[in-house]
């Protein structure tokens, strides 16, 4: 099981509406995994701000004074909003990967979600509807998102073996499945340089993407990569800074709808979560086939 | 079994019974369904905003006419026995597995592994079914007026499969005694299935089946049959070593 979802706006209109456009799909398909949830989103960007989503189990004492602290560790202005028990953190974007660092040494606690100049990522343990309340994540706004519901089986149920991954600036992966070749393709990556924070085999397909990208391949390109060298079952759907991906292994036997109207094209495990979209009755609604790769870039 | 005619001038002697799933629960639905009994008046049945729901009209087992205004998820009309159901919409995976007889017309799309272990009845998709349609079929009747998917037929044990439009790869792995008619190209046949003759008795067969689902203007002959060639049905000493 697992439910993924996805959301790629093309109309700007919407953009409000994403983060609550989103929530309702993954609550929707709740009963395809109740073990955790997350959500990234994808907000508008900032010249002089980049984000880094962070998570503590501890945040009243993690998130305390960590602004001016990190700051002065850093040398650059710092902003932090907490929700619950994630915060974003905004810095100039030169120095994020420096804030990153100092936020491990400052709080070795402290997990890091993602980074980017537009992502943000939550996700806990629990069902989705907890999750989006608890991140008020329908108040988001964003030009796309991708969202998960968690039936485990690869690894623990924690809030770092609950998707997405991200493994770069501004990517993130959900999956739907379980790769068996994820041990050896991680000792691989690792052998590159590449950093795991979990067991988990989905943050080694959302690290092999990030790789492939780092060695200048698109999105769909990187995706292509995937039907030859990850070996199991799996949709994925991906965001990028600007882009929307998806793709199936060879068998297909995960499930999944797509949605496409002029204003917005949608991903889901089942139909279910696509029914409220606006719209949906006029849409061109179809099954993504196996092994063929679907992007859409703003 | 005798043939199931899809009567499209059902008589409706008493009003449609409706169920609004944005009111009534879906267990509410299969529970007065699952009461009828032989006889009973209530023949004709509406189940309105279904919005993808799982398992909407599951063993029912009395003749009566179930529509469904819209789009299904898993397991609609599965196990059905007697019943004429009409999704005016997609289905999602599995419709009609394991049905028995009666009928199942999709407008729409299917997904996965439609018809799969069915029994008896028909089960006609008017658009495309994807991967695993008619997967270890038993006996079932499935008219495709689309495409099928990869792995379709895997393993089936008898009925029919009609697909006008074409077939994904590996069609009819591993089948033993189904017969698949296919008018458009198949991508690769599966282990052990073959292309056969048509002889007189399947086009005569392939008639009967394109007028119960109601499929005009296409003629037998432009169909191809495909089969088992009963090569994997006993085990072959000389494979000994490759296990």
């Amino acid at each position: 099981m697992c439910g993924i979802v996805g959301l790629f706006l093309k109309d700007k209109s919407l953009e409000p509406q994403l983060g609550a456009m989103l929530s309702e799909m993954l609550v929707s398909l709740s009963d395809r995994g109740p073990d955790s949830a997350g959500i990234a989103i994808y907000g508008a960007p900032s010249k002089n701000e980049a984000k880094i989503t962070i998570q503590s189990a501890k945040p009243a004492r993690d998130f305390r004074d960590l602004d001016t602290e990190l700051a002065k560790a850093i040398g650059a202005p710092v902003s932090i909003a907490v929700k619950s028990t994630h915060a974003v953190v905004r810095t100039t974007p030169a120095k994020i990967d420096e804030a990153r660092e100092a936020i491990q040494a400052l709080r070795p606690d402290i997990r890091i979600m993602g980074a980017g100049d537009v992502v943000e990522i939550y996700k806990e343990v629990g069902l989705p509807e907890a999750v989006v309340d608890r991140f008020d994540v329908r108040k988001m706004t964003g030009t796309h998102g991708i969202g998960h519901t968690r039936m485990a089986t690869e690894s623990a149920v924690t809030t770092m073996g609950a998707h997405p991954f991200s493994t770069g600036a501004d990517q993130c992966l959900v999956h739907n499945g379980s790769l068996s070749n994820h041990n050896n393709v991680r000792r691989e990556l690792i052998r590159e340089g590449m950093k795991f924070e979990t067991e988990n085999d989905t943050e080694v397909a959302a690290a092999y993407l990030s790789s492939q990208m780092a060695h200048g391949k698109n999105l769909g390109e990187a995706l292509e990569g995937t039907l030859s060298d990850l070996d199991g079952f799996f949709t994925f759907v991906v965001g990028t800074k600007n882009g929307f991906g998806v793709v199936r292994d060879p068998i297909a036997c995960k499930p999944a709808v797509m949605a496409e109207t002029d204003q917005y094209v949608a991903f889901g495990s089942e139909y279910r979560a696509l029914t409220k979209l606006p719209g949906i009755d006029n849409a061109r609604v179809w099954e993504p086939e196996p092994a063929t790769v679907y992007f859409w870039e703003h | 079994m005798p043939a199931t005619k899809l009567s499209k001038a059902a008589t409706h002697d008493h009003a449609s019974r409706i169920f609004d799933l944005d009111v009534s629960s879906l267990r509410e639905l299969n529970q007065a369904l699952h009461a009828l009994t032989p006889g009973s008046n209530e023949t004709a049945w509406e189940v309105l905003h279904p919005k993808g729901s799982h398992s909407v009209a599951v063993g029912v087992d009395q003749p009566v006419t179930i529509d469904v205004r819209g789009s299904v998820g898993y397991y609609c009309g599965g196990m059905n026995s007697g019943s004429t159901i009409t999704v005016h919409g997609s289905a999602g995976p599995g419709v009609g597995e394991n049905m028995m007889s009666g009928s199942i017309i999709v407008k729409g799309d299917a997904s996965q592994y439609a018809g799969a272990t069915g029994k008896g009845g028909l089960l006609v998709i008017e658009g495309n079914a994807s991967s695993r349609c008619g997967i270890s079929m038993k006996g079932i009747d499935i008219v495709v007026h689309g495409n099928i998917g990869h792995m379709s037929a895997f393993m089936a044990q008898s009925g029919n499969l009609v697909v006008l439009g074409d077939a994904g790869d590996a069609l009819g792995d591993s089948i033993y005694e189904a017969r698949l008619f296919v008018r458009g190209k198949v991508d690769s046949l599966g282990a052990d299935c073959i292309a056969k003759e048509m002889r007189p008795e399947h086009l005569e067969l392939l008639q009967g089946l394109l007028d119960r689902a109601g499929v005009t203007g296409v003629k037998p002959s432009e169909f191809k049959r495909y089969g088992s060639a009963r090569t994997l049905y006993n085990f072959n000493i000389d494979n000994a070593d490759a296990y």
